[in-house]
C-alpha cells in the first residue's frame, strides 16, 4: 500500500522532525543523559507510546522495515495499531520477524534474537527519570545527574536487601551507562538488562508525556547496579515454554483455568514461532 | 540563488540517518548521495548537514562568506550568532577554539554546540585511534586539514565531560563525527 498523502511522510511536520533529530544526536553524544524535547500531541493518548512513535517518525525512511512489539508480542493492540499507523502515514514495509526489521519499536521488552549493527531499537518510556520514586523534585534529580550523585539509589537497593534478603526489583532495574549516567532502561524485565550491555544496535528511548529523549550508542557499557556480595541476578520463571520448550527465553505466565492451572509461554512471539517452525521442519524430515 | 534539497523530506531523512550513524559509530565514514549543488564555499556534505538540522530555532555562526551566508539564511532560515551563542558553528577555514564555543552546563550538557568542520579528506583504516561509546574495539580515522592543536584541545574538553562540543567532519560527500565522549590518540 502506498502511504496516505494527506499526511506529511511519517506524520510529523519537518520542523518537529528536525527538533527531534537534534535532540537525538545530542542524546547519542551524551549516552544515558535525558535530553528535553518538545513532544507533540499524537493521535493516541499518553502512555500508548507517544514518545517512541515520535522517535520512530524522526528516524524512519521509506526503505526501512518496521517491527513493533508490545511486551514481546507482535499481535497485541498497541503493537498492531502502531504498525498500522506507520504503514499508513509512511508507507513503510512492516514485519514481525526480528531479523528482517531495520527499526524495532518496543514496549517493555528486548527481542530474544541478538540485534545487529544494521538495526535501531526504539523504546517507549513511561518515566525516564530513574530517581523519581526517591526524589520527586526534577530540579533536584537534574542536579544529582550533573554531580553523578547516585547514593540514594544504592541506599534503595540496600534497603531491599535488608527487608527482603535480595534486590526486589524485577523490572525497570536501574543501569549505569558508560560509567557516568544512571538510566532507566524503561520497564523491561531485569532479565533483558544484560542484552543492553555492548549491544551492536543503536538504542533510542522516547518519553512523550515526560518530554525526554535519551540514547545508548552501540557497544556501550550498560551495567545493572548491584553490590559485590549481592551481584545482579536476572529473574526468569523456572520453567520451559509450553509451545517451543525454550529454557532460555523470558516467559509469561498464562492462567488456564480457575483451579490453579497455568502454563508458561515465551513472551517474544517471533522467537517462539520461529522455534516451533524449525521443530516442525525437523519432525517432518 | 542555488536550490536546496530536491526532495526536502526524503533527502533530509536520509542525510539525518547518515549523521545519526556517524554520531553513533564515531570514526566510521558515511557517504551522502549526490544531487546537492551548494555555493562554492560549502562542501555538499556540509550543506546537506545544515539543511537537515538547522532552522529558525538554531543560531548559526559561520565563516563561509557572503554567498554561503545568503544561501544558508534563505534555505535554513537560521539566525546568525557569535561563536559563543551559536548552536551550530560552521568552520570552512581556520576553526575557532573549542573552548570558545557553547559547552552547555553540567545539568544541561545538551546545550553544547555542534561544530561542523570542513576538512579536505576523511579516510578510515589509518590515522587517529578512536575509542569510547559506539566503538567495539577501536576505529581508525584519518583527517586531513585540521589545525595542529586540535587533538590537544579535544583532550582538554574531554576532561569536562559531560560538558563539551560535538564535531561533525565534512569532506566532499563524506562525513564522520566525533561526539564529545570519544578519546582520540594520535597513531
Amino acid at each position: 500500500m502506498s502511504r496516505d498523502e494527506a499526511y506529511n511522510f511519517a506524520y510529523l511536520d519537518e520542523n518537529t522532525k528536525r527538533m527531534i533529530r537534534r535532540a537525538l544526536l545530542k542524546a547519542v553524544a551524551i549516552p544515558g543523559h535525558q535530553v528535553p524535547f518538545g513532544a507533540r500531541e499524537m493521535p493516541l493518548p499518553y502512555g500508548w507510546g507517544t514518545g517512541g512513535i515520535q522517535v520512530t517518525a524522526a528516524v524512519l525512511g521509506p526503505r526501512d522495515v518496521l517491527k513493533v512489539i508490545d511486551q514481546g508480542a507482535d499481535d497485541t493492540t498497541n503493537a498492531v495499531s502502531i504498525r498500522r499507523f506507520f504503514h499508513r502515514v509512511a508507507g513503510v514495509e512492516t514485519t514481525t520477524r526480528t531479523s528482517e526489521a531495520t527499526v524495532i519499536q518496543t514496549r517493555h521488552r528486548i527481542p530474544e534474537a541478538r540485534l545487529t549493527e544494521a538495526q535501531i531499537i526504539v523504546y517507549q518510556v513511561p518515566m525516564p527519570e530513574p530517581l523519581f520514586r526517591l526524589e520527586p523534585r526534577l530540579a533536584e534529580t537534574k542536579r544529582m545527574h550533573a554531580l553523578a550523585d547516585y547514593g540514594l539509589m544504592h541506599v534503595k537497593l540496600y534497603e531491599d536487601i535488608a527487608k527482603h534478603g535480595h534486590i526486589a526489583t524485577s523490572y525497570s532495574y536501574p543501569v549505569m551507562v558508560d560509567g557516568r549516567y544512571l538510566m532507566s532502561p524503561s520497564p523491561i524485565p531485569a532479565f533483558d538488562n544484560p542484552k543492553m550491555h555492548r549491544m551492536p544496535a543503536l538504542q533510542l528511548f522516547g518519553a512523550g508525556r515526560e518530554k525526554r529523549i535519551y540514547a545508548v550508542p552501540p557497544y556501550t557499557d550498560v551495567r545493572s547496579l548491584d553490590f559485590e556480595d549481592h551481584p545482579f541476578r536476572p529473574h526468569r520463571a523456572k520453567a520451559h515454554c509450553a509451545l517451543c520448550a525454550s529454557c532460555t527465553s523470558y516467559l509469561d505466565e498464562v492462567v488456564t483455568d480457575d483451579r490453579g492451572g497455568r502454563m508458561f509461554v515465551c513472551s517474544d512471539t517471533d522467537y517462539c514461532e520461529t522455534r516451533q517452525a524449525e521443530q516442525q521442519k525437523v519432525a517432518a524430515a | 540563488m542555488r536550490p536546496g534539497f530536491t526532495d526536502p523530506v526524503q533527502d533530509a531523512q536520509s542525510c539525518f540517518r547518515a549523521v545519526l550513524e556517524a554520531m553513533s559509530r564515531p570514526g566510521r565514514v558515511q557517504v551522502l548521495p549526490d544531487g546537492l549543488n551548494p555555493p562554492a564555499a560549502l562542501h555538499p556534505a556540509t550543506a546537506a548537514v545544515l539543511l537537515t538540522l538547522a532552522d529558525a530555532e538554531t543560531p548559526l555562526h559561520h565563516d563561509a562568506g557572503a554567498e554561503a551566508d545568503s544561501w544558508l539564511r534563505f534555505h535554513c532560515g537560521c539566525p546568525l550568532a557569535s561563536p559563543a551563542d551559536a548552536a551550530f558553528v560552521l568552520a570552512a577555514g581556520q576553526p575557532p577554539a573549542i573552548s570558545a564555543l557553547a559547552q552547555g552546563s553540567d545539568e544541561e550538557p545538551e546545550r553544547g554546540a555542534t561544530l561542523i568542520l570542513q576538512v579536505s579528506a576523511l579516510e578510515t583504516g589509518h590515522g587517529w585511534r578512536l575509542t569510547g561509546p559506539g566503538i567495539a574495539q577501536e576505529h581508525r580515522l584519518w583527517v586531513e586539514g585540521l589545525p595542529p592543536g586540535f587533538v590537544a584541545e579535544w583532550r582538554a574538553q574531554r576532561a569536562c565531560f559531560p560538558r563539551g562540543v560535538d564535531v561533525i567532519l565534512c569532506a566532499g560527500h563524506r562525513i564522520a563525527a566525533l561526539p564529545r565522549g570519544i578519546r582520540i590518540e594520535e597513531g
